[in-house]
């Protein structure tokens, strides 16, 4: 880490982790596109219709799914 | 609290990151889509224990990743052509370049220990606060933030720098080159 300090800059120098900032703008750019990219496909008809099913059956899905219907998500 | 049409509503509004989530954590667009399908069941299921006005897509996100884990678990990660199912999910396909660098970037993705790699994805794409991340991941918020920090550390080292790793062995290769040649 110390010889880093020699070739320190503005735009170079390490953040937490040693990263510059502009490694780090890059990471988070790829990320966000990478991720952005599914995001913009929007809602598949499959899950728009599943919803809509389990809707029409009052909200209580059937045990289709592996025994979500005994599990306890968020309760205390 | 009951399923009102907002609430359904705002379940769905959720689903497109839901899959973004799915899909950063598994590499795979048809096993992410079961995980969407079974986290929609599992919330519905149980949406009697959802606080009304609480942080709802948080909520569904710790569902899916609980479910992830539980999965991972069982399978280990069998699947490994991730990049290219993962392409397939793409609607428009990336020019060349940028593809070639969207599958380095994933590829290197893959290679975060799991820990690392959603506490990232969940701050740096999802856009979870730290709190929420480390509520959604059931661990210290500290825990989440240097997670974080070594997730980005190790994916530039991967990526972006030709660092200490590359830099011994070359030289040495480069010796060993160097005094056979004369």
């Amino acid at each position: 880490m110390k010889d880093l300090k020699s070739q320190a800059s503005k735009s170079t120098t390490p953040g937490k982790g040693g990263l510059t900032p502009e490694i780090q703008s890059r990471i988070g750019h790829q990320l966000r596109a990478m991720y952005d990219d599914v995001v913009r496909q929007g809602v598949p008809d499959r899950f728009a219709e599943l919803i809509k099913k389990l809707d029409a059956q009052g909200g209580t899905p059937q045990d289709s799914a592996n025994g979500g219907s005994n599990d306890n998500n968020g309760r205390d | 609290m009951p399923l009102t049409d907002s609430l359904r509503n705002d379940i769905l509004a959720a689903v497109p990151s839901l899959r973004a989530f799915a899909i950063s954590l598994s590499g795979n667009a048809d096993r992410a889509d079961d995980l969407v399908q079974e986290t929609l069941l599992r919330a519905l299921a149980n949406i009697d224990s959802f606080q009304p006005g609480s942080n709802l897509p948080a909520w569904l996100f710790t569902i899916l990743r609980n479910l992830f884990r539980s999965d991972y678990r069982k399978r280990r990660r069998e699947v490994e052509d991730a990049e290219g199912n993962y392409a397939k999910t793409l609607k428009t396909q990336p020019s060349q370049n940028a593809h070639l660098e969207f599958e380095e970037f994933r590829t290197a993705l893959d290679k975060l220990p799991q820990d690392q790699r959603e506490a990232l994805i969940l701050v740096g794409a999802s856009g979870f606060s730290y709190e929420d991340a480390a509520s959604i991941c059931g661990c210290a918020v500290g825990t989440i933030k240097s997670r974080v920090n070594r997730a980005r550390s190790k994916l530039a080292a991967l990526l972006y720098v030709d660092g200490a790793e590359d830099f011994g062995p070359d030289e040495t290769v480069r010796a060993v080159i160097g005094g056979s040649g004369g």
